[in-house]
């Protein structure tokens, strides 16, 4: 597992998107922190950035290089290495690249600009987290995406609508519901809701940290138990954790059967 | 060595391998012929477990290998497309394999034998088809193993190329290996070949020497045999 | 002779000193005053009596004349004997109490007890004292010019109904509120009929409601106050002329929560003020003649929430910085201002780098108004959905109205120093 690990790891590690998504980041953080002046507000820019994009980006390369490096995949297989070995390492190669990308095109800058010596560190390391989780997710989804369709335009357009409705219509149709709903107590149904989609889920744990003062504001005695005490966050983590297993499962699973 | 029992495989709705018996004996080079989808690259993939079987066994050395990976270690695979990680480069892959297999290697004699040296550093994504066919028959034959499976292993290659690949597979023969071919190219199948396998609509048809289907068809070369195997069939 | 006449002097200096300078009176264990009810019915006006350190269980003391009454480290008096009776009742002018541990209060739902009464009194002092598990801690009535400095205040109070204020001052005038610290209570600091008083760098945190109470209370002032943590930070309520300067409301977090309240007030004025982290920095209904100036909002889940009618307010200079919410209203508002503030969610340019925003802000976010009417739908705040809403409501407004509106955004903070 390791050296397929390795394997795609050196692969991407030279792969001229890896730098290009790095140096976005790169780029990112400092424009960020020079127009805001400030961590704080740099921080909350950056949480759309991070909520949108590093799903949408582990979509997009998951589905890339799960169709890109197909051949490679079959030249494995036929090595003796076990299935799961394979996809796992593939899997676990490309996510940490990524994330590795986030983590360290993000934390340049705002190391430079002195985030470990100021308040905002846990802010800042949550949100870190939240892209972490996010990448993981998402690249297992368009894994198991791309496992399900051999056609590679099917497989990019399923992504992308994945992509696009955990993203956007997905709070949509909730915000919707919410408002059809009204006279109904709603709390209890919202925070499932919420659970449901890991976009929404990461927003939640960063809301956890940086709105904390208006998630307190809504009166419901759920909300006020799953936002007031640990129980928001140990949830929410345990949770994303779930969607991280989950979905690799399957990867694992699917990639049992699979005929090359 | 490699038998197969009743093996059946579906894709969906096509029936591909409808209930194939074959044995292979060890040592010598086997050809396997069929037409376009008569199941060839589906019976070397289930060998290889990259096609999982619907039913049926496949046993090598008289142990069923179906769902496990271990035995591959005595496996070398030449694939039809040649395709590597496009940003490694030849001498990276050539490394990478050998760390999957930790086994002895003789890829230097190969690499000289097919004068590669040029290309080590080169990334895999700017070698011509011919030289990427090179290296992919490098990676196959650098390891000593008893099973030697080639799907068209002539793609590409110019003329001395394919004298040196005659040799290499000679030499396997030689040392008793057993070599099982797909191809196309009938020459080299009478050139090689030990034993032929005919597959037809997921079954064996014929399995014997070049001599006894000639025979049984009553044709002067093998091309001519199979093409009169295939007008009756229609027929 | 000369020297006779110095040495009578002398001797009568030496006699008559202790009434002449009224030295203090000691109580102590083993003085010739052990108890401090004792030395005060002995007291003369103008006496100063010193208590020694020690306990005294004693309560229902009532002072009814000019004294002193000054503690010694570690003097202590304990209300927790029999008897629903306040510890100390001050009736008379010109008292000072000073330096004195007043511990345990009975609690009872009829009379307010206090730990220290001060009822129709004029020029009292009450002075670096400390009031420890009470119910009421320091009680003024109908009193005028008094100072209550250096104190601290504090309970274990669990439910509004069951506990007391920390200081409550009652028709009174000209009270100086300063320096003390106030904590566990229910109201930190409560006045009720209160007139040209002064509350000045006051610490009230971890109230069971508010750190600071106004009601019915004209011409007060506070300035350079911390309130946080309070269960709803600082109330104001049908008061007239209230000046609220440099004050730090912080933490307050809750369903109800509130840095600032103001409800039914009339000419506010509301200074260079920092609300940071409350689950609403100010909270507005039916107020009047606001001027909300230099203040800075920082982080709060609502800078402003506007309910019921509010007329001529005008917000001019603040600075609005990672609020959730700038800006949420539930009625309509009439005659407001906004004016030259700074709204960290700004998004236009300044071509002409005047330090003016070229084009208008409009703090108002369709998303703050989808969450008035569904509470819950909070839970979508930040998401890309929301973002995309509050765009085209921004390009083509049709909830938000057009008349809250800051045409003259402020392209730096106005306040970092604050």
């Amino acid at each position: 597992m390791i050296r397929i690990l390795k394997f795609s790891f050196a692969d991407l590690a030279r792969s001229r998107w890896s730098y290009i998504y790095f140096a976005f980041y790169l780029v990112l953080g400092f424009t960020l922190l020079f127009l805001n002046e400030s961590l704080g507000k740099a921080i909350v820019t950056l949480i759309n950035v991070i909520i949108v994009l590093t799903p949408l980006i582990g979509t997009m390369f998951g589905t890339m290089y799960y169709y890109n490096s197909k051949e490679f995949t079959e030249l494995l297989l036929a090595q003796p290495v076990k299935r799961s070995t394979i996809f796992l390492g593939q899997y676990l190669g490309l996510s940490l690249s990524l994330s590795g990308s986030l983590v360290v095109g993000l934390g340049i800058p705002f190391f430079v600009y002195g985030i470990t010596k100021s308040g905002e560190i846990w802010d800042f390391g949550l949100l870190l987290v939240a892209g972490f989780f996010l990448t993981f997710i998402f690249v297992a989804l368009s894994f198991n995406i791309a496992l399900s369709n051999e056609n590679r335009i099917k497989g990019f357009g399923y992504s992308i609508l994945m992509w696009l409705f955990l993203a956007v219509i997905y709070d949509g149709l909730f915000l919707l519901s919410l408002m059809v709903f009204n006279d109904y107590p709603l709390d209890k149904a919202s925070l499932f809701a919420t659970v449901l989609n890991p976009i929404d889920l990461a927003r939640i744990l960063v809301l956890l940290k940086l709105d904390i003062s208006a998630l307190l504001g809504y009166t419901g005695a759920v909300f006020r138990k799953f936002f007031g005490t640990q129980l928001g966050l140990v949830t929410s983590f345990t949770i994303l954790i779930l969607w991280v297993v989950l979905p690799v499962l399957r990867i694992v699973r699917k990639a049992k059967k699979k005929d090359f | 060595m490699l038998s197969f029992e009743k093996l059946h495989k579906s894709f969906g709705k096509l029936h591909v391998l409808q209930g194939l018996d074959l044995e292979i004996s060890e040592g010598g080079v086997f050809a396997i012929l069929g037409p376009n989808g008569s199941g060839k690259t589906t019976l070397i993939k289930s060998v290889l477990g990259m096609v999982i079987p619907t039913s049926g066994k496949i046993l090598l050395d008289g142990e069923n290998v179906i769902g496990k990976w271990e035995y591959r270690e005595n496996i070398s695979y030449l694939p039809q497309i040649a395709n590597f990680p496009a940003n490694m480069s030849v001498k990276e892959l050539i490394e990478s394999v050998k760390g999957l297999r930790q086994k002895k290697s003789n890829e230097h004699d190969l690499i000289a034998l097919f004068e590669l040296e040029p290309f080590l550093d080169k990334k895999l994504s700017n070698l011509s088809g011919g030289t990427k066919q090179k290296v992919n028959i490098v990676l196959t034959f650098m390891f000593e193993c008893p099973l030697i499976i080639l799907d068209e292993p002539t793609t590409g290659l110019d003329p001395l190329s394919l004298v040196k690949l005659k040799r290499i597979i000679a030499d396997a023969k030689d040392a008793g290996k057993t070599i099982l071919v797909t191809t196309h190219i009938m020459s080299l199948v009478e050139e090689i070949a030990d034993e032929i396998v005919f597959l037809l609509d997921g079954v064996i048809y014929f399995q014997g020497s070049l001599a006894e289907i000639e025979e049984q068809t009553e044709q002067s070369s093998l091309e001519l045999a199979i093409a009169s195997i295939l007008e009756k069939e229609k027929a | 002779m000369k020297h006779a006449l110095a040495g009578f002097f002398f001797l009568a200096f030496v006699f008559f000193a202790p009434t002449i300078f009224a030295s203090p009176t000691r109580v102590c264990q083993t003085c010739k005053k052990r108890t401090i009810g004792e030395a005060i019915r002995q007291a003369q006006p103008g006496d100063e009596i010193l208590i020694a350190k020690g306990v005294y269980y004693e309560k229902g003391l009532i002072i009814d004349k000019a004294l002193t009454l000054r503690g010694e480290e570690g003097a202590v008096i304990d209300g927790s004997g029999k008897g629903d009776k306040t510890i100390l009742r001050v009736e008379a002018n010109k008292v000072t109490i000073e330096n004195i541990i007043f511990r345990n209060v009975t609690k009872n739902h009829v009379k307010d007890l206090a730990a220290l009464k001060v009822h129709k009194a004029r020029n009292f002092e009450i002075l670096n004292s400390t009031f420890e598990n009470v119910f009421f801690g320091i009680m003024i009535e109908k009193s005028k010019k008094g100072r209550i400095e250096g104190n601290r205040v504090s309970s274990k109070a669990i439910s509004q109904g069951n506990s007391g204020n920390g200081i409550h001052v009652w028709h009174s005038s000209k009270i100086d509120i300063r320096k003390n610290e106030v904590w566990g209570v229910r109201d930190g600091i409560y006045l009720e009929f209160v007139k040209k008083s002064k509350i000045i760098d006051n610490k009230s945190h971890h109230n069971l409601r508010y750190g600071l109470h106004f009601m019915f209370s004209n011409h007060d002032e506070y300035i350079g106050n911390e309130f946080y943590k309070n269960g709803a930070g600082v109330a104001v309520m049908f008061s007239k002329f209230i000046l609220m300067r440099k004050n730090y409301f912080h933490d307050n977090w809750g369903s109800a929560s509130y840095g600032l309240l103001l409800k039914e007030i009339y000419d506010a004025d509301i200074e260079y003020n920092v609300f940071e982290r409350n689950t609403i920095a100010i909270n507005t209904e039916g107020s009047t003649r606001i001027n909300a100036r230099n203040n800075r909002f920082l982080a709060n889940g609502w800078a402003l929430k506007v309910a019921g009618a509010c007329y001529k307010n005008i917000y001019t200079k603040n600075d609005f910085i990672r609020n959730s919410f700038d800006l949420s209203y539930n009625s309509k508002l009439n005659d407001n201002l906004f004016l030259g503030n700074y709204w960290g969610s700004y998004t236009g340019y300044d071509l002409d780098r005047d330090g003016v925003g070229d084009v208008d802000h409009r703090p108002v976010k369709l998303f703050s108004y989808i969450v008035n009417k569904t509470p819950e739908s909070i839970v979508l705040l930040r998401s890309l959905f929301v973002d995309i809403i509050n765009f085209s409501e921004k390009v083509s407004p049709v909830f938000t109205p057009d008349e809250i509106v800051d045409s003259k955004p402020a392209m730096r903070e106005n306040n970092a120093k604050l």
